[in-house]
């Protein structure tokens, strides 16, 4: 008979934090029944996706990568040139039936493909694996950063990163990566970056220099973090959040209407749930037990909490404000969705970590 | 890669007696199989490493702002104690040439209101009125601003208040919540109408402003650049607005300054304008619609642009009233007009040099004479173009006819140069495009040519429409800004530069450096196709116009000159003169006479002064506009005031302007 099967402690985080979730965003959406009936909706049809993949084999998932990435790809490449633009960037593609963005499918095949390649020989990969591993990471990263997105190019960038580090890409080579990306990150600044992506980053260096353009979201969202103290001003009750005071407060900006209000002890909870969560996740990489689930399961779990660095990083004044929301808190369908997904695949990584055997 | 997960299934089987069963080759993969393992987990330990500390990063960037730095941001989060107050900057100034201020702004107090603080309006303005003496016309603008503005905004009810209004207000003031005196800075342009034309004027930020403008860029600043160099120049005259953290009581009063980044004020401008030299040539013009334009030939300087009449910018600062307005445009000499730009006029004869010019180009000899009967016929034709001495010149010869203006020599010379021919050199000239001033509103004048009247006009081109232009007359159009450049085009023999009413910006910086200064250039154009030798001549053709007793200047430009000065007189006709009949001023209403103009440059030998006057409906160049140009040089590079002259003292000369010029 056939029996769901699911990973109880990875669902009940996660769980824990969509209800958090619907929690900050009544204060954050003020008070609006709709946005939290949209969010439970959302939540609820990336659960059941979630549920699903937990089902699929890892090894099916694996004869599927190849096909599964250039799709991706060629969606891609179809956004350059038919792409609908929404906010000033050319990210969606409309199939006639459903609007989407190809970079929330390449979230996971990019990951999944390095996988693929790298697993196609023995571990450590050889200079020539290694430069098709990059090649296939390297491609649609170019495609999303000319949208442009350099938040997601960023974030598929470091996903496709961790596969060829846990498939032991040498500290020596890493050393000298670490070392040119301190000569060319200057160098990118300046010819690669467009100029309100430089603005950005003058803006995360002195915010204060513009108080009422550019600096105005991260100084209100760093007031609205430092305002809340130790335990908070309480639910609904954040001053700065509820006076209006920060623009995208419901969706990426929503650690800051949280930490205004619950404090430091609420952010300690959040960022503790969300170490849980990861944590569980490279568990499942260290028991599983063959390679190319390893490879994905540990890159799917630590880009999760790269989502989370960022977005907290942005939001309190650390890291320039590149779009990244706040993993399944923030208000928003698309990356929810994918987000779970990834769970889902962690989960039939576990589920099946003993399948062969049986 | 099936053999992989066929592999790993056997090890998951764990068991070590099943593993010793495998086959050698299975061995070897299985010692892959522990080593990828081994260095998998190694690598996820790593991981874990990582995680923790992104995770104490995360935690501690939130410790130190809400924990560390909680009393601060407290403070700040009380949005309505803690306000960013953007603190507008200082508009520059405008000099001209020699740093005379002619844009400035002045401490004024105005009464202001904030809407929302107001109990009940229409009583704090019954008893506001009482002490302070506001026009009904404010009333009711006052109340505009207010209906069409949020509440938390506040609006101006009068500016300009005495000190003892001011006084009267401060003692009792907490009579009056929601209002209050402030002290501003206003726009003034100390010699009012004189710049008009040139300045400009600030306004209000209106509707359509904000349309185009950076909302933040202009937090805290009430006017903006509505014409001339003031709009031109705006990005530089406005400045970078700075901003203060304040904390405030209850009423919005402020307690004190938390923080605070300071404007940047704007760039001061110099223009190459000398505004003596700008008031005399308005005076010289008299009571007289036109312009005059004159400017620096090596360097496209403009050293005046004049267009009379004008009008008070000042009037406009704070909005001018319906009224005033709608007398200033209805006004038939129109001063709101900027005639030295935008004013299209027919050169007349200022254009015969060209024309000279075009001819030596294209083979005709300036040794040629032409034999002028007072008319000229073109063969087959009985129809009489007449010259503008009806008895006739007698045999002329190039430098003869532009000395007397004679218009069948240029009847003759055009019908055989054609038109192609003489509108390509115009165009060379830069005639028919703009001159690429500093100022909006520029139009392009008009060249006629064979295409443009098939288009235009939907005819073709006759031979009777080339000898028109061959004087000037007919369909071509030119601004005195453009005819002021061809003076300057011929000074320079035939490089042509683009004319500047600015000079130079000195940037504000803070303090830090405070002599950052650009100069402004106009860019050189090239070069017209025109050999130094025939320039040469014209230009000695020109010379004799002033200089020679017979010439068309020689009473009102050349008679007990100090210096050498080349010229061309122009007459352009306002309404055609039918066939046969006779141009009698007396019979003609002002606005029907002809405009007189007047080109000149000197000292011919290295000219420093470039000029085009045009005098609307003053009937003759060499009568009226000439001598303007003459007293204009005079002053500029003798410093001789004619005027001054007629009155009982004769004033000493207010500077040294030939040395000036060598700078």
């Amino acid at each position: 008979m056939f029996r769901i099967k699911i990973d109880v402690p990875l669902l009940f985080g996660l769980l824990l934090l969509c209800v958090s979730s619907l929690f900050v965003l009544w204060s954050a959406g003020g008070e609006s029944s709709r946005i939290i009936i949209n969010q439970a909706i959302r939540m609820g049809i990336a659960i059941t996706v979630m549920i699903a993949l937990a089902q699929i084999r890892p090894d099916t998932i694996f004869r599927w990568t190849p096909l599964l990435y250039t799709a991706g790809l060629i969606m891609l490449a179809l956004v350059m040139v038919a792409g609908d633009v929404g906010k000033g960037a050319q990210r969606w593609l409309d199939l006639g039936f459903v609007r989407f963005q190809p970079s929330e499918i390449m979230k996971l095949a990019v990951p999944t493909m390095v996988a693929w390649v790298i697993t196609r020989k023995t571990l450590p990969p050889d200079f020539k694996n290694l430069v098709l591993a990059s090649a296939v990471l390297i491609l649609p990263c170019a495609f999303i950063l000319v949208q442009p997105d350099l938040g997601t190019a960023i974030l598929i960038l470091m996903s496709g990163a961790l596969i060829i580090f846990l498939a032991g890409f040498s500290w020596r080579n890493i050393l000298i990566l670490l070392g040119l990306a301190l000569v060319l990150i200057p160098i990118a600044y300046i010819f690669v970056l467009e100029p309100y992506q430089q603005r950005r980053i003058q803006t995360l260096i002195d915010p204060w220099a513009d108080p009422l353009g550019s600096g105005y979201q991260i100084i209100q969202s760093m007031i609205a973090i430092g305002s809340g103290g130790p335990q908070g001003k309480g639910w609904t009750q954040g001053s700065q959040s509820q006076g209006d005071f920060i623009p995208d407060r419901h969706t990426d900006f929503i650690f800051s209407v949280f930490s205004e209000e619950m404090g430091f002890i609420g952010v300690l909870l959040l960022i503790t749930l969300y170490v849980a969560i990861v944590a569980r996740g490279l568990y499942i990489a260290y028991y599983t037990k063959d390679t190319f689930s390893r490879l994905l399961a540990g890159s799917l779990s630590m880009t999760f909490f790269f989502y989370v660095f960022v977005n907290i990083g942005m939001v309190a004044g650390m890291l320039p404000v590149v779009g990244v929301p706040l993993p399944l808190i923030s208000y928003g369908g698309t990356s929810m969705v994918t987000l779970m997904a990834g769970f889902g695949i962690l989960m039939g990584i576990h589920n099946h970590r003993s399948l062969m055997s049986r | 890669m099936a053999i992989r997960f066929y592999f790993v299934r056997r090890i998951t089987a764990r068991s070590a007696h099943q593993i010793k069963q495998f086959m050698v080759a299975d061995q070897i993969e299985l010692k892959d199989y522990l080593r990828e393992t081994n260095l998998i987990h190694s690598r996820l330990l790593a991981l874990v490493v990582l995680l923790a500390v992104l995770a104490l990063i995360l935690v501690a960037r939130v410790w130190y702002l809400q924990i560390y730095n909680y009393e601060r941001f407290e403070v700040l989060s009380k949005d309505n104690r803690v306000r960013l107050v953007p603190v507008p900057p200082v508009r520059g100034q405008v000099f001209d040439r020699k740093g005379k201020v002619l844009a400035e702004n002045i401490p004024v107090f105005t009464l202001e209101i904030l809407p929302q603080d107001v109990k009940d309006m229409d009583i704090l303005l019954d008893q506001l009125t009482k002490i302070i003496e506001v026009s009904p016309a404010d009333v009711v603008k006052f109340r505009a601003q207010v209906r069409s503005h949020r509440s938390f905004e506040t609006q101006v009810l009068k500016v300009n208040l005495s000190e003892e209004e001011v006084a009267r207000f401060s003692v009792n003031r907490h009579f009056f919540r929601g209002a209050k005196v402030e002290a501003r800075l206003q726009r003034n342009y100390p010699y009012g109408g004189e710049m008009a034309h040139v300045l400009g004027y600030v306004g209000r930020i209106n509707q359509r402003d904000k349309g185009s403008i950076d909302a933040k860029a202009y937090k805290g600043t009430d006017y903006i650049g509505k014409r001339g160099i003031e709009a031109k120049y705006e990005a530089h005259l406005l400045g970078r607005v700075g901003v203060e953290q304040v904390e405030t009581n209850a009423h919005g009063e402020r307690i004190r300054t938390i923080d605070r980044k300071s404007p940047v004020s704007g760039d001061d401008i110099y223009l190459n304008i000398d505004v003596e030299l700008q008031i005399k040539a308005r005076e010289y013009l008299g009571d007289h619609r036109g312009s005059v334009i004159a400017i620096e030939p090596a360097t496209g300087q403009v050293l005046a642009f004049v267009s009379n009449p004008v009008y008070d910018p000042n009037k406009f600062v704070n909005g001018i009233d319906h009224r005033s307005y709608n007398a200033l445009r209805g006004d038939v000499d129109r001063p709101l007009l900027n005639r030295t730009i935008s004013g299209r006029y027919a050169p007349g004869s200022t254009i015969k040099g060209l024309i000279s010019m075009s001819g030596l180009e294209n083979g005709w000899s300036q040794n040629k004479s032409i034999v002028c009967p007072g008319y000229f016929t073109l063969k087959g034709s009985s129809h009489r173009y007449r010259c503008w001495k009806r008895s006739g010149h007698g045999s002329v010869s190039m430098i003869e006819s532009l000395m007397y203006s004679c218009d069948v020599y240029y009847y003759q010379l055009a019908n055989t140069l054609g038109i192609d021919k003489l509108s390509a050199f115009f165009k060379d000239f830069g005639l028919g495009s703009k001159t690429g001033i500093d100022l909006d509103g520029e139009p392009s004048g008009l060249v006629p040519s064979r295409e443009w009247k098939r288009d235009r006009r939907g005819t073709s081109w006759y031979p009777g429409d080339t000898l028109n232009a061959g004087i000037g007359q007919g369909y071509m159009l030119v601004t005195p800004l453009q005819l002021g450049v061809v003076a300057a085009t011929l000074a320079n023999r035939g490089k042509r530069i683009e004319p500047r009413i600015v000079g130079r910006l000195k940037h504000s910086l803070n303090g830090d450096n405070e002599d950052a200064v650009s100069h402004l250039q106009g860019a050189e154009l090239g070069q017209v196709n025109a050999s130094a030798e025939n320039f040469n001549a014209i230009i000695e053709a020109m010379t004799a116009v002033v200089a020679h007793p017979r010439g068309t200047a020689y009473r009102a430009a050349g008679l007990n000159a100090e210096y050498t000065m080349a010229g061309k007189t122009g007459t352009a006709q306002v309404v055609g003169i039918a066939q046969g009949a006779k141009y009698d001023a007396s019979k003609l209403t002002d606005f029907q006479k002809d405009h007189a103009l007047f080109i000149s440059f000197a000292p011919v030998e290295q000219p420093k002064i470039a000029i085009a006057v045009i005098v609307e409906n003053g009937g003759s160049g060499s009568g009226v506009a000439a001598p303007v140009a003459r007293k204009v040089s005079d002053f500029y590079l003798l410093g001789k005031d004619a005027n001054a002259a007629d009155s009982a003292q004769q004033e000493a000369p207010v500077s040294a302007p030939v040395a000036m010029v060598a700078n």
